[in-house]
């Protein structure tokens, strides 16, 4: 982004930026992980486990460290999502295992199920401690297209179940969003690239960076020379607003916006407007207005042009933007960004009007179905059945580039495991 | 606020709560802070001959912890007082002095020869204790040389040293027993020979805590070695209501007074000491957790209690000893269920995998598809499981079935009792 003098780095100073991105959710010291460990029922047929995506055994894992188990705890996490880490901090628990955890229906405060299981998995992850076996090696070989959630997940199934697998990844490093698009201040201390070294020391993965497919003969050509595809792309491309003025320097998307913060090694030397405007609802618009506000922005607006309830972005995730500072309006469409030479300002269709020196859009992602157009796609992604299978023989897909998702990270690991143990089922058959 | 000034044996004290002995009556500087703090009496720190024990300088207490470290069970290896007698002495004295309307007991293990007990009972009463109460419980240590708990649990021996108590003393004299034995009458019985003007129980029971888990020692020890102690607290409140009950129960030793004692924590403990027939409490552990402060809540609990049941503190002695009787003596034709309140119900399953897993199959996981938890009345054998598991207060109850059929096992219900002593299937019932 460019940096003059409407838009530049160093409003705050490092150590006001450094603050601003400490730990959303600082991890619990021991004496409080047994105290609230100690809230949990330990229902039978838990609704939290049933909430949770990945299927994880809630009351087990929190029980186990009630008993200083944590090895046990961890692995009763992981076995069912490698990503246990990771989804600790960034799953909006407040709908899922947390929304149905029975505790709030007796005293309106679910036990504290993120938490936990951060606290269960985060000694695991920084000792390196190996909780799983691979199976006997089956001779099969599969390729994962993608390095996200998704990719990874099936990825390190394959290898506990005794396959060989290649994962080809587009960016220069694995983890997907979790290491170019999840808030910074949610997954601090490079988490991602721990838990991707955690992952891959599995053994019987290799990683191939800065290795894109995107031509249909690369996707032929991976059919023939392996048992098995995985493809999880997740979504490429920025939903453009196709307005006036949508070209001005200073219009922005959010995406790679946030892509740049997260791989800053000095957040204070990111360029920042002073005022922003941030067209979208979703979680990746909250995203960006509260960082940007937290780099020093000094009015972040966010639009959006339905309601609070319509928003993709949890009731957490409004309430965190609000207490960070960013006014949020509702019910207003953009007609047309105006400027001379750079942005000035958005005008919108109800008749508000504001001065921006950027405007973000995070109106949504959509597939980039160059070299994948043979898979057959339903509202714009691709197409899988309730094993991940897509509509062409040995290629299965998962992650936020099937239709039907709910573009979540642990939504994104289950589509992996599920993809992984159909694979597995598949390849010794034949 | 009902008036719990009561006399035990003719002491009186402004309420029935006295810190029972051990550490929280070690001194005059402890019980002087006990008696600002409001407590009715102390049985000071057991005395012995000269020269006094020696304690261990390492770990003497251990608790079995909540997870939130609330103390719920609680083990000790200290002996009686490590203080020279004479020290002991003067300080009884003085308390006394500053102290009158206050309860003062001498808490008094002496070796198994009518000499000692001659020589030591007149000094000790001399600085004008109210009583008497000997320690026949201690169950470490002590044991090892022949007294305490090695006494207690000798029904001749306590009768012995009773006597020999009683001939030297002109206050009354209470004889404390110690649990670690299987059958309470007896020592309760032997006491009563001996010419003991009452009985406080319980002592400590014989524990050892847990091994630690690194060194696979037992824990805690002293330079490597540990030892049993002797467990109190919370946990250990419905054994020494047991004990209470059977002796206020047992018809040759009514009359005999009780000082009850082991866990009381609260008001609530409290009341059911007093209701299964002791007419007094002491506490330890609950003070050694907590402070002395929690007087105050021993004293307005149970007076407000007392008001809310419009009850003297006299009427609630002992009411609920007959209540309390042998197995055979229930009636078998009486029957419950459980019965679920839909509306407290927080779903968390739990009575229905323990009614599954282990007891009798009568509570169901869903109905019609949807998750619901409802009793089975022809499975349910009340055995009140879900009851004790339930995490809400109050959302299972057990109902009586009243008329019809038990629906589990098809016989008309009949306000006729059937006792086991009466029971067909029983092959030893007394025919009438
Ligand atoms: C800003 C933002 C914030 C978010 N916050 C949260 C949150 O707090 N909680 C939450 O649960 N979810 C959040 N999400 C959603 C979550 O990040 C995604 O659902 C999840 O990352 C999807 O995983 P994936 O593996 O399907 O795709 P991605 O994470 O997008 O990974 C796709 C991978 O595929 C690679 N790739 C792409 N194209 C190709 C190609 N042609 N060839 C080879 N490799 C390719 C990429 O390099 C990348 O490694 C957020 C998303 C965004 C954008
Ligand atoms: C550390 C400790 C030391 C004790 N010392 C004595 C003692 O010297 N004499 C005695 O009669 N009982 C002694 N006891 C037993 C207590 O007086 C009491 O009977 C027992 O702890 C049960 O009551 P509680 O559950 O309220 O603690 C001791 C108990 C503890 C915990
Ligand atoms: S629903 Fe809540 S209380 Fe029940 S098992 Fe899950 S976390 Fe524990
Ligand atoms: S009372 Fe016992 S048998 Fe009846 S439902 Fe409860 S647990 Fe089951
Ligand atoms: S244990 Fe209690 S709260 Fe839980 S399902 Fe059963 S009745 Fe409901």
């Amino acid at each position: 982004m460019a940096d003059n003098e409407r838009i530049k780095a160093g409003r705050l100073n490092k150590s006001e930026i450094d603050e601003g991105f400490l730990d959303l959710h600082p991890p619990l010291p021991r004496s409080e992980a047994l105290i609230e460990a100690d809230r949990c029922y330990f229902c039978y047929d838990a609704p939290c486990t049933i909430a949770c995506p990945t299927g994880i055994d809630i009351p087990s894992f929190i029980q186990k460290i009630r008993s200083d188990n944590i090895r046990g705890s961890a692995h009763t996490i992981l076995s069912e999502n490698i990503m246990g880490g990771m989804c600790a901090r960034v799953c909006p628990t407040e709908i899922l295992c947390e929304e149905a955890c029975v505790r709030n229906t007796h005293e309106e405060k679910p036990v504290e199920i993120g938490l936990l299981q951060r606290y269960a998995t985060d000694p695991i992850l920084e000792s390196g401690t190996q909780l799983f076996e691979r199976s006997a090696r089956s001779g099969k070989k599969v390729a994962v297209v993608g390095g996200g959630p998704a990719g990874l997940s099936c990825a390190h199934r394959l290898a506990v179940l005794g396959h060989d697998v290649v994962i080809f990844n587009r960016d220069s490093k694995a983890g997907g969003l979790n290491e170019y698009g999840i808030a910074a201040y949610k997954t601090v201390d490079n988490f991602a690239q721990k838990e991707v070294d955690y992952i891959l020391a599995i053994g019987g993965i290799e990683l191939r960076n800065e290795s894109p497919l995107v031509s249909a003969g690369d996707l032929d050509k991976l059919r023939k020379n392996y048992d098995a595809v995985f493809v999880g792309i997740g979504l490429g491309l920025s939903n453009e607003l196709g307005i006036e003025g949508e070209d001005l320097p200073g219009v922005e998307n959010a995406i790679e916006y946030i892509a740049d913060l997260r791989q800053a090694a000095d957040k204070s030397q990111l360029p920042v407007g002073r005022n922003v405007v941030v067209i979208g609802g979703g979680m990746t618009a909250i995203d960006v207005a509260v960082q940007s506000m937290r780099l020093g922005a000094e009015n972040v607006h966010m639009v959006y042009r339905r309601g609070p309830d319509e928003m993709s972005a949890s009731g957490f995730e409004q309430a965190l933007a609000q207490t960070s500072g960013v006014t949020i309006h509702h019910w207003a469409s953009p007609a047309r960004i105006v400027g001379n030479g750079h942005v000035e300002s958005v005008e919108f269709k109800e008749g508000l009007k504001l001065p921006a020196d950027v405007v973000f859009k995070a109106i949504g992602q959509a597939l980039s179905a160059e070299g994948y157009g043979a898979l057959q796609q339903d509202s714009g992604r691709i197409k899988v059945d309730v094993q991940q299978r897509t509509s062409i023989p040995n290629v299965w897909a998962g992650g936020d580039c099937v239709a039907g998702g709910d573009d979540l990270t642990v939504s994104a690991v289950q589509h992996g495991k599920i993809a992984a143990i159909d694979i597995d089922r598949q390849l010794r058959k034949t | 606020m009902a008036d719990l000034k009561t006399s035990f044996l003719g002491i009186s004290s402004p309420n029935p709560f006295w810190l029972a002995s051990a550490p929280p009556t070690d001194k005059a500087y402890n019980v002087n802070r006990a008696f600002e703090a409001g407590w009715g009496g102390v049985v000071w720190k057991t005395l012995g001959e000269d020269p006094h024990i020696v304690n261990v300088s390492g770990p003497r207490y251990s608790a079995l912890h909540s997870n939130d470290r609330r103390v719920i069970g609680f083990n000790n290896i200290e002996l009686i007082t490590d203080r020279p007698l004479k020290t002991n002495l003067d300080e009884l004295r003085q308390v006394k002095k500053d102290w009158p309307d206050r309860a003062l007991i001498a808490s008094v293990m002496l070796p198994m020869n009518a000499e000692s007990w001659t020589k030591y009972i007149p000094m000790i009463e001399d600085t004008g204790v109210d009583g008497f109460e000997l320690n026949f419980g201690c169950p470490h240590g002590m044991s090892e040389r022949g007294m305490g708990a090695a006494v207690g649990q000798v029904p001749e021996y306590i009768q012995m040293a009773t006597e020999w108590a009683k001939q030297a003393a002109s206050v009354p004299v209470i004889v404390k027993l110690t649990p670690n034995i299987t059958n309470i009458v007896p020592p309760a019985k032997a006491a009563q020979d001996g010419g003991a003007d009452a009985v406080s129980l319980i002592n400590t029971i014989n524990s050892i805590m847990r091994v630690d888990y690194d060194s696979l020692t037992m824990y805690p020890t002293t330079d490597g070695m540990g030892t049993h102690g002797g467990y109190c607290g919370e946990a250990v409140k419905p054994i020494a209501l047991n004990m209470v009950a059977e002796i206020a129960r047992t018809r040759e030793l009514a009359g005999l007074p009780i000082s009850g004692i082991g866990g009381i924590t609260d008001w609530r403990d409290a009341v059911d000491f007093l209701a299964l027939g002791a007419s007094n409490v002491q506490v330890c552990t609950a003070a050694m957790v907590y402070g002395f402060k929690i007087i105050d809540d021993l004293v307005d609990g149970l007076s407000n209690f007392l008001d809310d049941k419009a009850l003297t503190f006299d009427q609630l002695v002992g009411k609920a000893v007959p209540s309390v009787t042998d197995w055979q003596h229930l009636n078998l034709n009486y029957i419950e269920k459980a019965v679920i309140d839909q509306d407290l119900c927080i779903q968390c399953g739990r009575c229905h995998v323990v009614c599954e897993d282990t007891s009798h199959q009568a509570i169901t996981n869903s109905v019609d598809g949807v998750r619901r938890f409802e009793v089975l009345d022809d499975e349910c054998v009340g055995c009140n499981l879900c009851v004790s598991v339930c995490p809400v207060d109050g959302c299972i109850s057990m109902q009586q079935l009243t008329s019809g059929n038990d629906p589990r096992t098809g016989s008309a219900i009949t306000e006729e009792k059937l006792r086991w002593t009466e029971h067909p299937n029983n092959p030893m019932r007394k025919m009438d």
